[in-house]
């Protein structure tokens, strides 16, 4: 049995002190620790992006992050974004334009295109689909959810958020 | 109240028709959804499984001692041990006649018969400890011979996969109407060819769920399932578990994803309730990825030689099919496996006007993952054979392709009308849809640029693929053959004393919009604005029986009962407010959550207040007056065993000749639901039905080696459509509302999926034409086009064909 490891983060502002076994990866440490479930889990394989958070402000997936790698760091999750009002105008969109069915990729896939927004402009439809094609969804077909982020650009008029 | 005054058109502040964005989402976009797999009960126990490494082989013996000792591990499970408390289940119907399959455990006594097949099942503190301890059993088997090729499962050389009984052969249907051999006698053209599909899964995004809890103390069995019907789940517990229906409670709450996938009762999920049950504590199982792509089910395992039959002028005299589909070592339950197959033969042709038809199919059993109903159930098959022919015959006789089709569909007046297969046909909307199709993409233009660019060496297609889609199912499909599916379902609408409305209703939610749909319904039904409802579904304890949502039935048939009972509740609070206002019910009207006077709209008092009086103050009503503030009605079409929809579709893709990759570039459907209650709803049904056929077109396919195991069983290897991958996708409709219900609606879940595949293919022919390369297999990856190419050109140097 491998020993557990202390680590000491910041999730979604608060301060999170856990032990954990060197092999548990992020996106576990959030579900199953912290019960921040709105963090789902598609492949476990880095494929599909249902697991993306952001670590230090930046996108990443996961279930290809350990939970011993982000000792020190910043975490966001779905719930603390939310709660921060931060992505509400890219969550209407989405609503708006129906651009979720089952909603199981929605809280990634809303990260996923707020960093695309961060960028400022406003990006193709093309890039759009480039951008999110890390983010599978298997529900709308996607032109709701590219419809949805390319109405936020045009309405900030390529401001960079 | 007259019926005209109930019409969804006619009542004020309909929201029938209207694009409402879905209550109740801001939920799942704030990561505020309830999951299956979010689920954790207390003292809940884990699941996993060990797997057949083999996709035939006997059992010998199973070792756990080493696994028993493992940290965190409560139990472990072998065949033999669930099989003493869960009878086994046989996945026939009645109706599909001679159809047979085997008794199916939860695990695997004996004989594994797919690679994947769970043979074991270890119960820990967590799934990684399960995991970990499922490593350590030891399995003694003896691999026996594969049966992978459904060309060869019936050969006398081939291991019979259940020895009972006695062949592979699952099931057989053959039928002809009018005399084909005639009829291609005297075509002026024959046109054949062979149609392979490639075997896919739906690859929902959250895998199979279950959290199962047997209460010793209550003896009630509670399962928390991601599932589309909760009523015929309870129903299979019980009977495999010896208990009685009222005994189970299935709750589905939010699911990530189904598509068909999850209508079906899976061995996994079966032996974590039997382990609940033997443990008395709660289980959960959550399918990773890796065995979501060995266990969910596949579908589309068909190879159809087809032929066709027509004169100079277009006329189709004659169509012919003979399908060999494999559908694993068993039939699953309760639905069966025949039903594709069954569908197929039933569906090909029927968008035209056909007199001589021939068709046979063969279900084989093989050793590879089970197949059973996935979004779309045939038509994709049927549509892709069809139009592939359609299209192959155009080319021979030297017509435009949607001319040859506005020949032959059936005229959109000779409605009512049956196929030659008997198919019943109430209304469709066939040559609306082609003409809305063609000006939507603006046909004309496109073939001249399609014929610029070929001039400069880029290659594009178009393709067209007209269809039919059954929807709103009656009890033709399971209940006639015996299937405990109920075709039918209830809603009750009850006014609470705050004056805000609750529907209870037996179809389920899955993403489509279930719960908005209804909430549309009712507060058109009873007066109310849409914010006033709340829709409860998904639970077997607190909402009407029924079947659920598959087959495209929860708008048309949901919706309808969920109409029926609003209106009802509207006629109970007139006569409640009638007394008090001492007028007849007829003089008033529910309003903007008003009761008002039905002649001047003048507001006569609140619900709310009606309320009030009913439940706090029913000393004040006349004597006699009894108020019932909460209305039930079920429904179930009668007048047609389906509701069929119709519809067109188109793709315009360009080709690379030196790659063989093919770029989507645009997609178009026009299909016909009949009423549309939320059109925004529809548009997203519809694209998301259209990328999976786009996927099944172009990229997935669970591929087997000879050895019958699965080669690209994970989201890297098998391509799922991403959204760079994807066009836009213009829809647009036609409205032939259904005369089976006030509210009119057919469905609207599987269209997209039932023409997407046959367009791809038709474009990539279409614009391969002037090398004279034809491609009649899916998925058509760039290996495919290539090869396509390279024989073409081999034939063009031996020689044109003959035809």
């Amino acid at each position: 049995m491998t020993l557990a490891v202390p680590i000491a983060l910041t999730v979604n502002g608060e301060r999170v002190e856990e032990t954990v076994q060197p092999g548990l990866h992020l996106a576990d440490f959030l579900r199953e620790r912290l019960g921040l479930v709105g963090t789902h889990i598609g492949c476990e394989h880095g494929v599909c992006g249902a697991c993306t958070v952001r670590l230090d402000g930046a996108i990443v997936r996961g279930c290809l992050v350990l939970a011993v790698q982000a000792d020190g760091r910043q975490v966001e999750t779905i719930e603390g974004i939310s709660d921060a009002g931060t992505i509400a105008e890219l969550q209407a969109a989405f609503h708006a334009h129906n651009a979720l069915q089952c909603g199981f990729c929605t809280p990634a896939m809303l990260l996923t295109a707020d960093a695309l927004l961060r960028q400022g402009g406003v990006p193709s439809r093309e890039a759009i689909r480039r951008h999110i094609s890390g983010n599978y969804c298997r529900c709308t077909g996607y032109h709701a959810i590219v419809d949805a982020i390319e109405s936020v650009a045009r309405a900030r008029g390529g401001d960079a958020s | 109240m007259t019926e005209a005054a109930l019409s969804p058109l006619d009542r004020p502040n309909s929201y029938i028709g209207r694009a409402l964005p879905r209550p109740n989402l801001r939920r799942l976009l704030e990561g505020r959804g309830c999951y299956v797999s979010d689920l954790a009960l207390p003292r809940m126990l884990h699941v996993a499984f060990l797997r057949s490494p083999h996709a035939h082989a006997r059992i010998v013996a199973i070792d756990h001692t080493a696994a028993r000792g493992m940290p965190g591990v409560v139990a472990v499970f072998t065949g033999p041990d669930l099989a003493a408390v869960c009878a086994p289940w046989i996945g026939v119907l009645t109706h599909l006649k001679g159809l047979k399959s085997a008794p199916q455990y939860p695990l695997a006594v004996d004989c594994a018969r797919w690679q994947g097949e769970a043979v074991a099942a270890v119960a820990a503190r967590s799934r990684a400890e399960a995991e970990d301890a499922a490593e350590q059993i030891q399995v003694d088997y003896v691999p026996l011979p594969p049966v992978t090729e459904p060309e060869t499962a019936l050969d006398p050389a081939t291991p019979v996969i259940h020895p009972a009984l006695r062949d592979n052969l699952a099931f057989t249907r053959a039928l002809e109407a009018g005399d084909t051999a005639a009829a291609f006698a005297g075509a002026d053209a024959v046109v054949q060819a062979t149609f392979r599909f490639g075997r896919h899964t739906g690859v929902t995004l959250e895998s199979r769920s279950i959290v199962a809890d047997w209460n010793r103390g209550a003896q009630r069995l509670s399962v928390h399932q991601g599932h589309q019907a909760p009523h015929m789940m309870r129903h299979v517990f019980a009977t495999t578990l010896g208990l009685e229906e009222a005994q189970v409670r299935v709750v589905c709450e939010d699911v990530g994803g189904s598509f068909g996938l999850k209508v079906h009762a899976y061995p996994d999920e079966m032996a974590t309730v039997a382990i609940a049950k033997l443990l008395g504590r709660p289980i959960k199982f959550v399918a990773d990825r890796l065995e979501s792509f060995a266990t969910d089910i596949h579908a589309r395992d068909h190879r159809i030689n087809a032929r066709i039959g027509l004169m100079r002028d277009g006329r189709i005299t004659a169509l012919e099919i003979d399908d060999l589909t494999g559908i694993g070592p068993f039939s699953v339950y309760p639905r069966t496996s025949a039903v594709e197959a069954n569908q197929v033969l039933n569906l090909v042709g029927g968008a035209y006007r056909l007199e001589n038809y021939k068709a046979q199919t063969r279900v084989v059993f093989q050793t590879k993952t089970p197949m059973c109903q996935y979004r779309g159930v045939g038509h994709p098959i049927a549509t892709s054979v069809t139009e592939g022919l359609i299209d192959l015959a155009a080319a021979r006789i030297g017509m435009e392709p949607a001319e040859l089709r506005r020949r032959n569909l059936v005229p959109d007046d000779a409605y009512p009308c049956e196929s030659v297969t008997g198919l019943k046909f109430e209304k469709l909307s066939h040559h609306a849809a082609l003409d809305k199709l063609l000006r939507m993409m603006d046909y004309d233009a496109l073939r001249r640029e399609q014929a610029a660019l070929r001039s400069r060496g880029i290659h594009r297609g178009i393709g067209i693929a007209s269809f039919i889609e059954i929807t709103n199912p009656g009890p033709a499909f399971y209940g006639v053959g015996g299937g405990r599916i109920s075709s039918q379902d209830g809603a009750a609408v009850r006014l609470e004393a705050s004056g805000a409305v609750i529907c209870q209703i037996s179809v389920t939610e899955q993403g489509q919009g279930t719960e908005a749909v209804i909430a549309q319904v009712v507060a058109t039904a009873f007066g109310v604005p849409v914010e006033q409802v709340r829709v409860q579904l998904g639970d077997t304890d607190a909402t009407p029986f029924g079947g659920g949502t598959w087959a495209s039935r929860g708008a048309g048939i949901g919706g309808e009962a969920a109409w029926r009972a609003g209106c009802a509740l509207r006629d109970n609070v007139l006569a409640v407010a009638a007394s008090i206002l001492q007028t007849s019910p007829a003089a008033l009207d529910i309003v903007g959550g008003l009761i008002v006077d039905a002649e001047t709209g003048r507001e006569c008092m609140p619900i709310s207040e009606l309320a009030r009086i009913a439940y706090f103050r029913p000393d004040t009503l006349p004597a006699g007056v009894q108020s019932e503030l909460i209305a039930t009605r079920h429904f179930v079409p009668r007048a047609y065993p389906f509701a069929f929809t119709n519809g067109a579709q188109a793709n315009w893709l360009e080709i690379d000749l030196e790659t063989g990759f093919v770029r989507l570039l645009r997609h178009w459907c026009v299909e016909d639901c009949g009423r549309i209650i939320n059109p925004l709803l529809v548009d997203e049904q519809i694209r998301g039905g259209v990328v999976q056929g786009l996927g099944a077109a172009l990229f997935e396919h669970c591929r087997y080696d000879e050895q019958g195991q699965l080669q690209n069983a994970n989201l890297a290897d098998y391509l799922v459509p991403m959204a760079a991958e994807m066009p836009d996708i213009i829809v647009g409709h036609i409205e032939t509302p259904t005369a089976e219900s006030a509210l009119g609606a057919k469905g609207a879940g599987e269209a997209g999926t039932a023409g997407a595949a046959a367009a791809v293919a038709n474009a990539v022919n279409d614009a391969l034409s002037p090398f004279g390369a034809v491609i009649t297999e899916i998925p058509i990856t760039p290996e495919a086009v290539l090869r396509a190419l390279q024989d073409a050109q081999h034939q063009n140097r031996a020689g044109p064909a003959s035809s």
